[in-house]
């Protein structure tokens, strides 16, 4: 059985090879080859996980070792996978919601000529993000996320004709490189530190190492989970990332990619649980982002761009679960795979309003969507109660959870995150109730495109609702179907658990979680609701209007790294230009200069000659007259 | 001259030097400062009579008899039979064509006088000896030098003398010109004037209607016009050709003003008288 | 006096003679300004002789006289027939040999 992990990475690798080398004859069966393969990826995972199941929970962690890539003395890098419980959860999530956004790309991506290089594309982020979370050492778990990455950055920049498209996909690269070069360094402190990449080594020995080692090592890893997460100071990609096909923006920006970073973090959990400091930086950029998030999402009109800091905000959560320690790690896995079902299906969602409105993005363009897109509606509709905690869907139970551990935490600490994560809850039910308002209801606002057509909204095709219900029934029953079934004793034995002081009772926090959804719900309907919405965006206070600029983050960027950069550039091109080759040309020149004074000297005159001569014995004379003295 | 001292001289030998000493060196200068080659061999004909002096005066008397006869006498003047063959040049002038060489030179020089200067206080040098006892050892300084010629030195006059005539023997090959072909006859001239075109008739003999005794205006040629061949080439070349043609325009000239004058006068006091 | 003033003379008139054939172009007169020298070097000869009080001196001039007179009557006739060929007896004309 446990030869069948390697199975799982194969499959859509495999399609990934075909599909991308195989040319245009496969054109008009590519997408089938590529659904097919990811779902022969989740068949394989259900079966695996079944057999998990049914051993006992000390005994379920599976290994395979396929090859040694560095047959090295003293440097153990093989490519080797483990599969446990949290690798498990995430083997499903990604081959599950993969498959589900296969199916829905068939029909998004149907009047697309490069549709087969889609498929090829998303089945080599299937296989990456497999390896990711199935590597078994933090070397082959960074060959997983480069993979990722640049699954990520072929897909937001899919439409290639689109400068803007193109743009957003560099600055995608370029800002997870920065959190990849906080991976890379922290493998190399491991190695140093353990003499060794592997998990089981690594963690297991984390309790003995200094904790200064540990807290570099720590920090490290939060940079990278910043890059990939999208969390502050590293999430300015996120936003433009929506610039590629919706169905990317669902699996890799929503369910999947961005959740690497959480993942990192939990497997590392051993190292953190050493490190308090580190823990504390990554609950304090948690909460920061969360709320950074939360604020841009409030702002935004576009869509995609609104779900898209919706994204930041709700990873941000799990960030800050995962930093609380043992009490927080299960309820951030949790919140990410509730997450992943209702915020795919509310991206899956916003395609299909797309689709229907002649891809418009701007929501004060919408108005009054629900009596012609039912379906949608409904399953856009689950997925906005899931994500604001409605009690009884997914959303109510993982959050809810995260908020009661950040009060666990105990002391003046718990108190503020606890606080921060109320406050988040507030803003998200705010923001995420003015997108379903300006969408949905209200009067139709539509305008016609660039051509003149007037948009027609319709139902999508079958290929594009039925994972976009199917998401819906994972976000309304998730939640629910992990209390009861014992989710936190899945995980134990991977991440552990810990109960925290709770200052005030469970009842208490769930109280307090639903009374602040309500008081954002109906803000957010005083302010959209009952007012009629601008088609064309008012100027708004300061704060809406810095963000909509994200904040001011790429400014910053701008001003701080670029601008610096370029000085630096210019500077080192002046040293080059003027000390490095000055000096060789200045050399050159000299010689040039003395060799042409010099030359002066042959004139070919004889008494010019017959002067050096008497220069000459002069100095002769003098030679032998001083040798004599001496 | 008998008693040659050893390191005082007599007050009259140190007169002599002194006084004959600038001479020579005025003589040197004027050598290397004078425009003209022939003051310049001049004067240093001059700067060798005073070293033959003095050579008499250090107790050499057969080589200053020798450089007065030898060097003066014959070197310099074969200096001048040569100056005279090239004649006057434009290699006379004196400005200087290499840029810098007059600074250079005289900084080596300068440099070059102040080492030997120094060299020479420098030296250990012995106690004059004076040349009485060499002077006296044969009988004479003559019947000295032969001894040393004839015996110690046998070698180096032969050598030199034969020297002297290979010297003799590439001078005059370096100089001959030996004619290689028959001389032109005067027929065989004449025909080749023509075929070239040059002047025809011969030149014209020296003052052929000439209006003057002075060598530098030209003699008239049977149509009237001046012939400037009548004139010598070394006064052709230097451009100082008179051109007396307009003398007797302006004689006539003032001839005229004066009759018309005078004519003018004499009708005034015609006109007055009547 | 001390004889040694002699030798300033002789050193002396060599380095005017020196000078002099740096600086002069007409050939003739350089040749002069080498004679010139070559005299300088006689007299410095006759001092040592009556220093030394032997007549070495006095018969190294003699051979100086002699080569020199030699010298003299090819360098003159080498002059001759180049001015015969170039019709200038300037030493700037051979400046072939120049960069």
């Amino acid at each position: 059985m446990d030869n069948l992990i390697a199975l799982l990475i194969a499959a859509p690798l495999l399609g990934a090879a075909v599909l991308l080398c195989g040319g245009r004859r496969l054109d008009k069966t590519g997408h089938w080859l590529g659904t097919l393969l990811a779902a022969v990826s989740f068949v394989i995972g259900l079966a695996l996980f079944a057999d998990m199941l049914g051993r006992s929970a000390d005994d379920r962690a599976m290994h395979q070792h396929l090859f040694t890539w560095i047959p090295v003395e003293g440097f153990q890098a093989d490519v080797a996978f483990q599969l446990d419980q949290l690798s498990m959860t995430f083997v499903l999530l990604i081959s599950g919601v993969g498959t589900l956004i296969h199916v829905y790309s068939i029909g998004y991506m149907e009047h697309d000529e490069r549709r087969r290089r889609f498929f090829g594309y998303l089945n080599l982020f299937v296989a990456a993000m497999l390896l990711l979370v199935l590597a078994d050492n933090y070397l082959l778990l960074y060959f997983g996320w480069e993979g990722v990455g640049l699954a990520s950055y072929l897909l937001i920049g899919f439409w290639q004709h689109k400068p803007s498209a193109a743009t957003a996909a560099k600055k995608a690269f370029l800002v997870n490189r920065v959190g990849d070069i906080g991976l890379s360094i922290a493998i190399m402190l491991m190695f140093t530190t353990f003499g060794t990449f592997a998990f089981g080594p690594v963690l297991a020995s984390a309790g003995e190492t200094s904790e200064g080692k540990l807290t570099a090592i720590g920090l490290m890893l939060l940079l990278a989970a910043c890059g990939k997460s999208a969390q502050v100071p590293l999430q300015s990609w996120l936003g433009d990332a929506m610039e590629g096909p919706t169905p990317v923006s669902a699996l890799i920006h929503a369910a999947t990619m961005v959740t690497a970073g959480v993942y990192l973090i939990v497997r590392s959990a051993d190292i953190f649980n050493a490190a308090p400091d580190a823990q504390l930086v990554v609950t304090i950029v948690g909460a920061v982002t969360l709320l950074f998030g939360a604020i841009v999402g409030c702002a935004k009109d576009d869509i995609k761009k609104a779900l898209a800091g919706s994204t930041m905000s709700q990873i941000g959560y799990m960030i800050l679960a995962a930093g609380l320690g043992p009490i927080g790690y299960v309820f951030a896995i949790m919140h990410l795979v509730t997450h992943g079902f209702f915020k795919a299906g509310l991206f899956l969602g916003a395609g299909s309003v797309m689709h229907g409105m002649n891809d418009e993005v701007d929501m004060r363009k919408y108005g009054g969507l629900r009596k012609y897109m039912p379906v949608t509606f409904v399953t856009f509709g689950l997925g906005y109660l899931a994500i604001i905690g409605f009690p009884g869907l997914s959303g109510f139970f993982s959050k809810d959870k995260i908020i009661e551990a950040a009060f666990a935490k105990g002391g003046t600490e718990g108190w503020i995150l606890g606080a921060v994560t109320l406050l988040g809850a507030a803003i998200t039910a705010y923001y995420m109730t003015r997108v379903m308002l300006m969408t949905f209801f209200g009067e139709k606002r539509w305008q016609d495109d660039a051509d003149g057509n007037p948009p027609h909204p319709h139902e999508s095709p079958k290929s594009m609702v039925i994972p976009m219900v199917l998401l819906a029934v994972g976000s309304v029953a998730g939640g629910a179907v992990f209390e009861f079934t014992g989710f936190v004793e899945w995980l134990e034995p991977v991440t552990g658990y810990a109960h925290g002081h709770p200052p005030i009772s469970a009842a208490a926090v769930t109280a307090a979680t639903v009374a602040v959804m309500v008081i954002g719900v109906g803000l957010a309907y005083l302010q959209y609701g009952r007012r009629p919405v601008p088609v064309v965006a008012p100027r708004g206070s300061l704060l809406t209007r810095a963000a909509r600029r994200d904040l001011l983050q790429d400014d910053f960027n701008h001003a701080v790294f670029v601008t610096g950069g370029t000085h630096l550039t210019r500077s080192l091109v002046y040293v080059d230009h003027s000390l490095v080759d000055g000096v060789v040309n200045g050399t050159a020149a000299g010689v040039g200069g003395l060799s042409g004074r010099l030359r002066k000297l042959q004139n070919g005159y004889v008494r010019s000659y017959a002067v050096s001569m008497f220069g000459g014995t002069a100095v002769l004379i003098a030679a032998t007259l001083l040798m004599r003295a001496v | 001259m008998s008693a040659l001292a050893a390191y005082a001289t007599s007050t009259g030998e140190a007169f002599q030097f002194w006084v004959l000493g600038t001479v020579a060196v005025v003589g040197a200068l004027c050598t290397i400062l004078m425009r003209k080659a022939v003051h310049s061999a001049l004067c240093l004909a001059g700067t060798m009579i005073v070293l033959a002096v003095f050579y008499l005066a250090n107790g050499a008397y057969f080589l200053g008899i020798v450089q007065i006869v030898v060097y003066t006498g014959a070197i310099m003047m074969l200096f001048l039979f040569v100056v005279m063959l090239v004649g006057v040049t434009a290699a006379d002038s004196l400005k200087e064509t290499i840029k810098g060489q007059r600074w250079w030179a005289a900084a080596c020089g300068l440099g070059f006088g102040v080492l030997l200067f120094a060299g020479i206080g420098n030296a250990a040098l012995t106690e004059f000896a004076g040349l009485g006892a060499a002077n006296a050892a044969h009988g004479g300084n003559v019947e000295g030098l032969a001894a040393l010629i004839f015996t110690k030195y046998v070698f180096a006059f032969e050598i030199t003398g034969a020297l002297l005539i290979t010297a003799s023997v590439g001078a005059m090959l370096l100089t001959h010109r030996e004619r290689t072909e028959r001389a032109r006859t005067q027929r065989e001239l004449a025909e080749q004037r023509v075929r070239d075109g040059k002047h025809l008739p011969p030149l014209p003999a020296p003052g052929v209607y000439a209006r003057h005794n002075a060598v530098d205006v030209p003699g008239l040629l049977p149509d009237g016009t001046p012939s400037e061949l009548t004139v010598i080439s070394t006064l052709r070349k230097r451009g100082q050709v008179r051109d007396v043609s307009g003398e007797a325009l302006a004689d006539l000239k003032a001839l005229e003003q004066r009759s018309s004058e005078r004519l003018g006068r004499d009708r005034d006091e015609e006109e007055a008288n009547r | 006096m001390n004889p040694v003033n002699y030798l300033y003379l002789a050193a002396l008139l060599f380095t005017i003679g020196a000078v002099g054939v740096l600086i002069r172009r007409n050939a003739i007169v350089v040749f002069m300004c080498v004679e010139l020298m070559l005299n300088a070097c006689n007299l410095a000869f006759v001092t040592f002789s009556r220093m030394h009080g032997n007549l070495d001196g006095q018969i190294i001039a003699f051979f100086t006289m002699v080569v020199a007179a030699a010298e003299v009557v090819v360098g003159l006739a080498i002059i001759v027939s180049v001015f015969r060929s170039r019709h200038s007896a300037s030493v700037d004309d051979a400046s072939l040999m120049k960069l």
